[in-house]
């Protein structure tokens, strides 16, 4: 399955039952540093593309975790609140929520234009 | 953002360690290597080391020295040794902060100030206006090259390149004139973390070459170079204050927690009558331990039974101790150790309790 990566770093991957799981990208755990601490929304509650539906701290600061998409809070990654250090060690494995009932759906780069957009970031 | 940014002699040795390379306080600084937490863990436990050459550094030099430091600062100055230090909050006629500094007397004549970065010119400008008497203000700020050496290991570390007896045995103590890879150093053991450790001071340009044998040196001991992201966890966990945060302009030493600093017996000082008016402090620094899910930063609303009752000047996620701190001015009426309050954060209440301020101790 390939993975979708958003302009604010999140990637998304679509599932076969028309729900998408999100997470953070690597180079954004790595700009953000060690985090400390997630702010996860709760299963059921509407998030809206391009607004915030997370937060993650590392010690010097938070940051919001933008959807990609429109739709309904499925579930959630419980395991995060307990062990936030899971999106250093593996931000690919360490997804924060599944969305379902999906009305919109941005744009989004795909793995290679990724690497090439955080490339330019960094120059 | 025209202005250009200031480096330190240690710049390219930070970009070569892997320092991530920030703006602080108009200087091109590290905040972080490996990272903040293992670099915080690496203090508490063995020895860090940090590039705190953007420091401010004034000399108070001349028969009316000691007279001069009395009148500007709230500490009292007289009796110290020579190869003492000494904290102090300097004060504005108001009673608020203008810096707080530390203070080496080098002999009865001649004393070095050494200031906050952000705070340096400000500061420069206002002892030249109240200098008094026979006494010579000179910054040598640009001259003058500092590296913090701290953690349990740290005089360990650089017992490899000093003598013992160049490493004062008190706290609050320097050593002038210390040979060192070539050079010549002031050693003090003072600091900014709450651990055991000292700070270096020496030429501007010989900081790389001292860096260097540090980190040869404490190779064995798992020295870590250290960001300002770490000084500033590992000062707020032992509850330090911070200029800007805890005090500043309008807020007094006072009501940051600082009174033992403030001699109010002393003969007179910038800030005494303002301070005397002003008697016992109606907000107080508190501590805050976060008992509650969240981080507490600064510029958030304290609330006591729904009620606002101060805000939080500095918080983060304290890694040695895991978990959330913060430091708090508050009513003080509210102050005592063990209430419960609640902090705004971004919209959602955090429960805090009221907790001695210096979080960690060794």
């Amino acid at each position: 399955m390939a993975l979708f990566f958003s302009k604010t770093h999140e990637w998304l991957l679509e599932g076969e039952d028309k729900t998408v799981t999100i997470g953070i990208s690597d180079f954004a755990q790595e700009e953000l540093g060690q985090l400390v601490f997630v702010n996860l929304p709760e299963p059921g509650d509407l998030v809206t593309a391009g607004e915030a539906f997370a937060d993650v701290e590392s010690v010097k600061a938070v940051s919001d975790i933008m959807s990609p998409v429109s739709g309904t809070i499925l579930e959630i990654n419980e395991e995060l609140l307990d062990a936030p250090e899971m999106i250093n060690d593996a931000p690919y494995d360490a997804w924060f929520v599944k969305v379902g009932d999906i009305t919109y759906h941005e744009d989004m780069l795909t793995e290679d234009e990724y690497k090439a957009f955080v490339e330019e970031e960094k120059a | 953002m025209t202005e250009e940014l200031k480096k330190t002699s240690l710049c390219d040795t930070h970009v070569k360690y892997g320092g991530k390379m920030v703006p602080f306080a108009g200087w091109y600084m590290p905040v972080q290597y490996k990272g903040v937490i293992d670099e915080h863990m690496n203090v508490r436990t063995k020895v860090g080391m940090f590039d705190v050459s953007h420091m401010g550094e004034i000399v108070v030099k001349g028969p009316d020295a000691l007279k001069n430091l009395n009148l500007l600062l709230t500490n009292d100055f007289n009796g110290m040794h020579d190869g003492q230090a000494r904290y102090s909050p300097m004060c504005n006629e108001e009673g608020g902060v203008v810096d707080d500094l530390i203070a080496y007397k080098k002999n009865d004549e001649e004393y070095l100030l050494v200031v906050n970065a952000a705070n340096k010119d400000k500061d420069f400008a206002w002892i030249l206006a109240h200098k008094t008497g026979d006494v010579e203000i000179t910054d040598i700020s640009a001259t003058v090259g500092q590296i913090a050496l701290q953690g349990p290991l740290a005089k360990q570390v650089l017992l490899k390149l000093v003598r013992p007896e160049d490493i004062p045995a008190e706290y609050y103590a320097c050593v002038f004139n210390v040979p060192i890879c070539g050079t010549e150093a002031m050693i003090s053991t003072t600091g900014y973390t709450g651990e055991d450790g000292v700070e270096i001071y020496m030429p501007w340009d010989k900081a790389p070459v001292v860096w260097e044998a540090l980190m040869e040196a404490g190779a064995e001991e798992g020295i870590m170079p250290c960001g300002l992201g770490a000084r500033d966890t590992l000062r707020l966990e032992a509850g330090m204050p911070l200029y800007g945060h805890e005090m500043d302009d309008t807020i007094s030493p006072k009501e940051a927690g600082l009174g033992i600093f403030v001699k109010m017996d002393k003969e007179d000082f910038i800030g005494k009558a303002a301070l005397e008016a002003m008697g016992a402090p109606k907000r107080r620094k508190v501590g805050l331990k976060v008992t509650g899910r969240g981080i507490v930063r600064e510029h958030q609303d304290v609330f006591l039974n729904g009620e606002k009752i101060g805000v939080t000047t500095s918080g983060t996620f304290c890694p040695f101790l895991n978990g959330a701190y913060a430091n708090a001015l508050v009513d003080a009426d509210h102050r005592e150790i063990g209430t419960k309050v609640e902090v705004d954060v971004r919209g959602r209440r955090v429960e805090c309790e009221i907790v001695k301020s210096q979080f960690y101790k060794r």
